[in-house]
């Protein structure tokens, strides 16, 4: 006689799966690190090799002997790691410190929680803030685009942010912005910055992608865009002067890729929609009022990790719709 | 179809492939096996008791159990020959209950009841006489919830039935026999629907169809012309088939938490119940008999059957090509919601809407790995529930809080175990955690 399985319902699963998940992110990833090797060449190609091979080997090292499980460095998620950690650094960043920011996402950003699903803080950007913190002038010296063959001998200048930030104390933001690139320029990632945040166009289409396969929803990349553009219109309304317009706080910076790679990460963001709105506004919030009225000229990263802080809080206290109204039980 | 604005419930939801294998086939009458088992409690509710004995000879359609209290239905011979064995049988739950064995002898059916194949229109019962009729039939949700149906036809006080919806959504990946029923039987739903108004005393009535049914919706469509029946195509999204999902597709209507649908004015009935209603009380004849679909990937022959209640699952799988070479699970019901049987040999059912043959490679569930909180689940739950927390909190038996988190409110549709890219079996600690809650009520009622 046959014997049957016997289980309960459902009897049929959707085929989806977390490799896949993961896979699908760095398929969308492409475009923009195509554009990143057009503007910055080899150096793109050596930070992010070996961004790459060191997160996926630190993955394994310490999931076999350290934790002892079976290792899991090939469902997507180190590669995922990898790669924006690689798109958060600036090009011509020397190769040893790639692999010192890689231990740092891997093993305490992620490991040291029990890995991929239990981490409180984005490895990605536990990674870049620990290089930011450990080597301030190799994190802020920016390649200039086009340079295809230099790596650490690159000729560096200074990001648009960081131009804004030290120059509107003495002089009108409209003068400053009309030495910069254009925003289309900007829009086309041509200008300094780390190496994979530049390309808002690339990373758009990312995201389109990655909303067409439904690996992500719209609402945290459109609570950051949209609250960034709000407050900073606001400033820009209030005095053009002092504040720069909208589009440029946009384009510039790591807000497209924090907003759209970063924020949205699936362990560290809300579990629902409405909190994923306050999520994404908290973050566009600080992000501004970093890059406006704190030290540094960007805060994408600050304020991400910080509201990851705040994500199981959001996961406690804000619930989805529920289904009909609640009448006493009896 | 006429051009229709499609309709859908607004909440999660998933979209699982379809595989209606055996849709487009004629219902076909399966001679009974030459013995059947028919089990005492086919309807949810008290069971009911026997009152034939061991060598009595019965005729199809002769009362074998009696209903015991309002939410209890009789039970009939479906066949006519020697009543075997009265005893404890295995059934379709997995559980060995008490059963009524008959071993097959001719096809004398009970003189009352009409088996000529005119359509009778007028309903000269009044509703009174209608709900009587329907408790002497044995009449249970034929979609797979087996609730009696004289209870739901029964208003409670303080409320009022405003619309009756017929359930022609069948959203079940590969079952169709309700869509064979639809096809095949339209003139005689018809009748139904109208038996089922009166008997509810109401004015309107909608029959929500999926729109991957299309010649269903035209057939019933012409049909129904000049009624107060409207048919409303729907857009093909699992679980619409659940009462509180398809309530609010049509009516835009929120059953309340722990309530029903007659909380919010409406009565919901499958199609294969109101077929049901129209023999019961149009023909005289009792629940006896009732489409099944048996389907499978690998079945040779995926068909709709008229099956007699008692037959073996074994027998219809035969009559349908014979077990394919691989088949890992045989579900009584649909992939979604049905459950697995563990023998073949169990009876079909009142409740038994379809035969699903799962193959190996369809059945593997994955290794269940960390969750990483995606949100799908959170998605795709119909009731606005969180399963991922759900199953965090049944693995820690916290399950107070699982209450305040409502999870008695899920209706087990499997969405989020479907969909879970970790293979959580999220459903199940879901479903434990609806039996502690449940327990944890109880006790309190008790003090």
């Amino acid at each position: 006689m046959t014997r049957l399985i016997v289980s309960p319902s459902p009897h049929t699963y959707s085929g989806e799966s977390v490799p896949r998940l993961m896979y699908g992110v760095i398929i969308s990833l492409l475009p923009a690190f195509g554009v990143s090797v057009f503007y910055f060449g080899i150096g793109m190609l050596i930070v992010t090799t070996v961004s790459v091979l060191t997160c996926i080997l630190f993955e394994y090292l310490i999931q076999k002997y350290i934790l002892q499980t079976k290792p899991s460095h090939l469902d997507g998620s180190a590669i995922l790691t990898g790669l924006l950690l690689a798109f958060c650094l600036p090009a011509n960043i020397p190769f040893w410190m790639v692999i010192i920011g890689a231990l740092a996402a891997i093993g305490i950003g992620k490991m040291t929680f029990g890995g991929l699903g239990n981490n409180i803080f984005n490895p990605a950007l536990v990674g870049r803030v620990f290089l930011f913190i450990s080597f301030p002038v190799a994190m802020t010296s920016w390649p200039e685009p086009g340079q295809w063959m230099q790596y650490t001998d690159a000729a560096t200048g200074a990001t648009p942010l960081a131009l804004m930030k030290e120059g509107v104390a003495m002089r009108p933001a409209g003068e400053i912005l009309s030495e910069m690139p254009s925003f289309l320029n900007l829009f086309l990632g041509n200008m300094m910055g780390s190496s994979g945040e530049v390309a808002a166009f690339a990373l758009l289409i990312g995201m389109c992608y990655m909303l067409y396969r439904r690996i992500i929803t719209w609402h945290i990349p459109v609570s950051i865009l949209g609250s960034v553009f709000i407050f900073t219109g606001i400033l820009w309304l209030v005095n053009p002067d002092q504040f720069a317009n909208p589009l440029f706080h946009l384009l510039t910076g790591g807000l497209m890729l924090g907003a759209i790679y970063m924020a949205t990460d699936y362990v560290t963001s809300p579990m629902t929609g409405k909190g994923m709105l306050i999520y994404g506004a908290g973050i566009g919030v600080v992000t501004v009022l970093i890059r406006i009225f704190g030290a540094y000229p960007e805060g994408v990263q600050f304020a991400i990790l910080i509201f990851n802080g705040f994500t199981p809080l959001l996961n406690k206290y804000i619930k989805p719709k529920r289904f009909g109204k609640e009448v006493a039980h009896g | 179809m006429r051009s229709m604005k499609l309709k859908t419930f607004s909440m999660g939801g998933v979209h699982p492939p379809e595989n209606k294998l055996s849709a487009g086939r004629e219902i076909r009458e399966l001679s009974p096996s030459d013995v059947v088992v028919i089990p005492v409690s086919q309807h949810l509710g008290t069971p009911s008791k026997v009152i034939v004995e061991r060598g009595d000879q019965v005729k199809v359609g002769q009362l074998i159990a009696r209903a015991e209290g309002f939410v209890s239905t009789n039970i009939h011979a479906s066949v006519s020959g020697k009543v075997s064995k009265v005893d404890i049988f295995p059934d379709s739950s997995g559980y060995r209950r008490l059963a009524v064995q008959i071993k097959v002898n001719g096809d004398e059916w009970v003189e009352t009841i009409d088996r000529s194949g005119t359509l009778v229109k007028e309903i000269s019962l009044d509703a009174e006489e209608i709900r009587k009729r329907i408790v002497e039939a044995g009449i249970v949700g034929l979609g797979g919830a087996t609730f009696p149906t004289h209870v739901k036809l029964t208003t409670p006080r303080g409320k009022k039935a405003e619309y009756l919806i017929v359930n022609g959504v069948e959203c079940e990946p590969y079952l169709t026999s309700d869509h064979a029923l639809m096809m095949e039987r339209s003139s005689a739903l018809l009748v139904g629907i109208q038996i089922m108004m009166k008997g509810l005393g109401v004015e309107k009535a909608i029959l929500g169809i999926e729109s991957n049914k299309p010649d269903a919706i035209s057939r019933m469509q012409e049909i129904t012309r000049g009624t107060a029946i409207s048919v409303q195509g729907l857009k093909v999204k699992y679980p619409q088939g659940g009462e509180k999902q398809l309530v609010k597709a049509l009516l835009n209507r929120e059953v309340p938490s722990g309530g029903l649908p007659i909380d919010v004015g409406v009565v919901v009935f499958n199609v294969g119940t109101v077929h049901a209603a129209y023999e019961a009380v149009q023909k005289n004849k009792p629940l006896i008999e009732r489409v099944v679909t048996v389907t499978g990937k690998y079945l040779k022959q995926p068909s709709n059957f008229r099956v007699r209640i008692g037959t073996p699952v074994s027998h219809l799988i035969e009559q349908a090509g014979g077990l394919p070479e691989d088949t890992a699970k045989v579900i009584n019901g649909g992939p979604m919601m049905g459950k697995a049987l563990a023998s073949l040999d169990v009876p079909v059912v009142k409740g038994t809407s379809g035969i699903v043959l799962i193959s190996n490679e369809e059945a593997r569930r994955k290794a269940v790995i960390q969750c990483i909180r995606c949100t799908r689940c959170v998605q795709v739950c119909p009731m606005g529930l969180e399963p991922y927390l759900m199953m965090n909190l049944a693995e820690k038996e916290m399950f107070e809080r699982m209450e305040t988190e409502r999870v008695l409110d899920c209706i087990e549709c499997g969405s989020c175990s479907y969909t879970c890219p970790s293979s959580r079996p999220l459903l199940d600690y879901i479903r434990l955690g609806k039996a502690e809650v449940a327990k944890l009520v109880r006790s309190r009622k008790a003090v």
